[in-house]
């Protein structure tokens, strides 16, 4: 299949790992940002055919993970109420919330219907004018173009039964973070493809000059993630610290600029808080003023109680990549994608749900340096 | 844990945003956890429990089993073997909710023929004779009836089979998707037969026979909200004659596929040697199947990436909508289980019926890893092919 298959021909990807190896004198730590990314290294075992000094760890950028326990409560609360059609992107319906989840709704008569696009959701509010549609409009800043569209075509034409139940995070503040704390290990980051599809990478450029950190816009295929790990490699043993696109394919410096004009309009920069890791400021979107009548936040009363955490869960540290899954004494004991302990385990592209799925065999872990 | 109840009201307009009481004013504080409880508890069915993965096995681990238990039903296979009066007769049941009813390559007529004769011929059984029971919704167009009924009927005669009896309910507008079928099916297996899931052994052979992720994938491109064109058809067939060209099929160089032991009298008796099972991988795909047989057989499976036939269309399709083609559901392929020194030879021989063309060796039982399935990628690595939970979700991006 063309634009895929050469991007998974194995010996291409072999070549790039033997060209790394020949780059790398010392030990390096790096992290792919995005949960997609964390799947494909996970699926294709990138980690074993890299040389041993690179530690591939694995940041939050899997947006089902890191959606708030808050969040999920209240789409649960608002799928129970009779009016209500609650419209959500499928691997939201088992991540659970305090006590629940969307499928457990579903089971006790909520309804809960699947969304391949917001767009759906819009359809949806037409067709049931006497139910109020409520869409779970979660993610990065890549499904945030959709997402506003939803609302921005709710305003013009003037529907009264659809808001959104937002919970927007960016990539950005969250790098930031990680760079921020003082156990920092990571020294270099693939940036999240998609993201800066919407975005452009201009925004990477104060991170690498604030903390001195190369940054590679990588793409989700194994020839993409070996090429960027090259790319980082070689700006580190040179002491350089630069953003690069190695996702040429689709990616530009300016993003897409419609997309962006469409997010601004319709919603605003917030303080965020992510699930497994904690409140980072201007981190997240929320709908604008101008969008209030489109904001379930808003239109429903929401009392909320947050619930506690298993202290067992190591997540902040997965999320930062100060530890991996398999150092949780939990992992696929107590903590499994059935009954998940914490974010990192809750969606399929979260980084102990992938080695769980993947990776969780005995004697592949060994080359990963701890 | 927080469990007060949540009040919701809805007032209709805007007001101002309830304060988030886990806010931090220090900024980012990243030791803060919010991790959930897990939710080990089900109380309820919930849409997972039909998906063939493990929360299906889990019911039938937890409720069936524990009730019906009995030496037949504990083996577990797609069709129960029993003796009646000297014969081996074998049954299964299979309850069909497709949606929608027709669908490129078939409908839930012909699928509720071809499904239970696969069950049957999965365990070397010929298919004889099937019940019909229609459970239909009030107002659902006599036509369509019409239609499932003759498609249904065509599909018995194509594969030699009878329906002998049947049964028809009807239930309030509704409270049914238009139309529900379950087929039992009955056929006999020969003396001496045994092929079982938990027969596998280390050095023996998967082969697989043919594409898959057909069927899966036409269903879901028919579905409301998913518009996307696509030429995949089902890939809805009776094997039975295949199987029936596997099992009777001698060949030279090798040792009979079913080894034919003399017994007292002038009967003489087949035994399975070399196949150790079938099974067809319907819903849960591929992976579901083999960790099936990995479990019950205590053994590992290894199977490579790149010697698992997925049509290009079907691939495109699962690219796009973030699904593996190992999860995806086939009702018209088979696994076979095979002794080392036989399986290329059952690859030729399967490779001359027009269901077996694509037949393949895709991988080995191991004896390392045990009820674990693993791959090599087309990279040269390993990793687990695991059984999913429930249905495998669209994901966001």
């Amino acid at each position: 299949m063309k634009f895929l298959d050469e991007y998974r021909d194995a010996r291409i990807a072999r070549t790039l790992a033997k060209e790394v190896a020949a780059n790398t004198t010392r030990d390096w730590v790096l992290m792919e940002i995005c949960g997609g990314q964390t799947h494909t290294i996970m699926r294709y075992g990138l980690d074993e055919i890299l040389p041993k000094q690179i530690e591939l760890v694995h940041g939050p950028g899997c947006p089902v993970c890191v959606t708030p326990l808050e969040t999920i409560d209240k789409a649960i609360a608002l799928a129970l109420h009779p009016d209500v059609i609650l419209v959500s992107y499928g691997d939201m319906l088992r991540v659970p919330g305090s006590n629940s989840d969307l499928f457990r709704a579903k089971a006790e008569g909520a309804d809960v219907r699947v969304a391949y696009s917001p767009s759906e959701a819009v359809k949806i509010a037409r067709a049931n004018p006497d139910k109020k549609v409520v869409f779970l409009a979660i993610g990065f800043e890549t499904t945030a173009p959709a997402n506003a569209m939803a609302a921005w075509l709710a305003k013009r034409d003037g529907l009264k039964n659809l808001s959104l139940l937002v919970s927007h995070v960016l990539v950005p503040p969250a790098i930031r973070a990680l760079l921020a704390t003082p156990e920092n290990r990571v020294q270099g980051f693939i940036a999240p493809g998609h993201v800066c599809t919407v975005m452009g990478y201009s925004e990477y450029e104060g991170l690498v000059r604030d903390f001195n950190v190369p940054i590679v816009v990588g793409g989700f295929e194994p020839v993409d993630l070996l090429e960027a790990v090259l790319m980082l490699v070689k700006q580190l043993e040179r002491g350089e610290a630069r953003v690069e696109n190695q996702y040429v394919r689709s990616v530009t410096y300016q993003g897409n600029v419609r997309a962006q004009e469409v997010v601004r309009e319709v919603f605003e920069i917030a303080d965020q808080k992510w699930r497994g890791i904690g409140m980072i400021p201007n981190s997240g979107l929320r709908l604008s003023d101008a969008y209030a009548d489109y904001d379930a936040n808003r239109i429903f009363d929401l009392d909320l109680i947050s619930a506690d955490e298993p202290a067992e869960c190591i997540s902040a540290k997965v999320l930062q990549g100060l530890r991996k899954p398999t150092d949780c004494p939990a992992f696929a004991i107590r903590c499994t994608p059935e009954n998940p302990l914490g974010a990192p385990m809750v969606s399929s592209e979260g980084a102990c749900a992938a080695y769980y799925h993947y990776r969780r065999h005995a004697g592949s872990l060994t080359k990963i340096a701890v | 844990m927080g469990t007060k109840s949540v009040e919701l009201r809805s007032t209709g307009r805007a007001r101002a945003p309830v304060p988030t009481r886990a806010v931090m004013a220090d900024g980012v504080k990243l030791a803060s956890l919010s991790c959930p409880a897990p939710l080990t508890t089900r109380d309820r069915i919930l849409l997972g429990h039909g998906s063939g993965g493990k929360l299906s096995a889990e019911l039938v681990r937890d409720i069936f089993l524990p009730a019906f238990a009995n030496p037949t039903l504990a083996r577990l296979n797609d069709q129960a073997v029993v003796q009646v009066n000297g014969s081996r007769l074998a049954i299964t049941t299979d309850s069909f909710v497709v949606k929608p009813l027709f669908f490129p390559g078939g409908d839930i007529g012909s699928l509720a023929v071809h499904g239970t004769i696969n069950d049957l011929a999965m365990g070397g059984a010929q298919p004889l004779f099937l019940s019909v029971a229609f459970i239909l919704e009030e107002g659902l167009p006599m036509e369509t009836l019409q239609r499932v009924v003759v498609s249904l009927q065509r599909a018995a005669d194509d594969a030699g089979v009878q329906v002998v009896t049947g049964d028809t309910k009807v239930v309030e507008k509704g409270k049914g998707d238009g139309l529900f079928i379950n087929t039992t099916g009955i056929g006999v297996v020969q003396q001496g037969l045994e092929l079982s899931a938990d027969r596998a052994q280390p050095g023996d052979k998967v082969i697989l026979s043919g594409f898959i992720g057909d069927h899966g994938i036409a269903i879901l491109a028919q579905r409301e909200g998913l518009e996307f064109e696509t030429t995949i058809e089902s890939d809805s067939a009776a094997l039975h004659g295949l199987v029936a060209h596997m099992l009777n099929t001698q060949y030279e160089g090798g040792a009979p596929l079913l080894a034919r032991v003399a017994r007292t009298g002038n009967s003489e008796v087949c035994t399975s040697g070399a196949i150790r099972c079938m099974r067809d991988p319907t819903r849960g795909g591929l992976s579901s199947t083999l960790n099936e047989i990995a479990e019950q057989s205590r053994v590992g499976i290894e199977i490579e990436e790149e010697k698992i036939p997925v049509r290009d269309d079907v691939r495109g399709a699962c690219e796009m909508l973030g699904l593996d083609p190992l999860y995806v559901a086939n009702e018209g392929k088979l696994v076979a289980i095979i002794a080392p020194d036989a399986a290329d030879a059952l690859v030729e021989i399967m490779r001359q019926h027009p269901l077996g063309k694509e037949a393949r060796i895709i991988g080995a039982i191991t004896d390392k890893s045990a009820s674990l399935v693993t791959m090599r990628t087309t990279l040269g690595t390993t990793r687990i092919v695991d059984m999913l939970a429930g249905d495998q979700l669209p994901r966001i991006c």
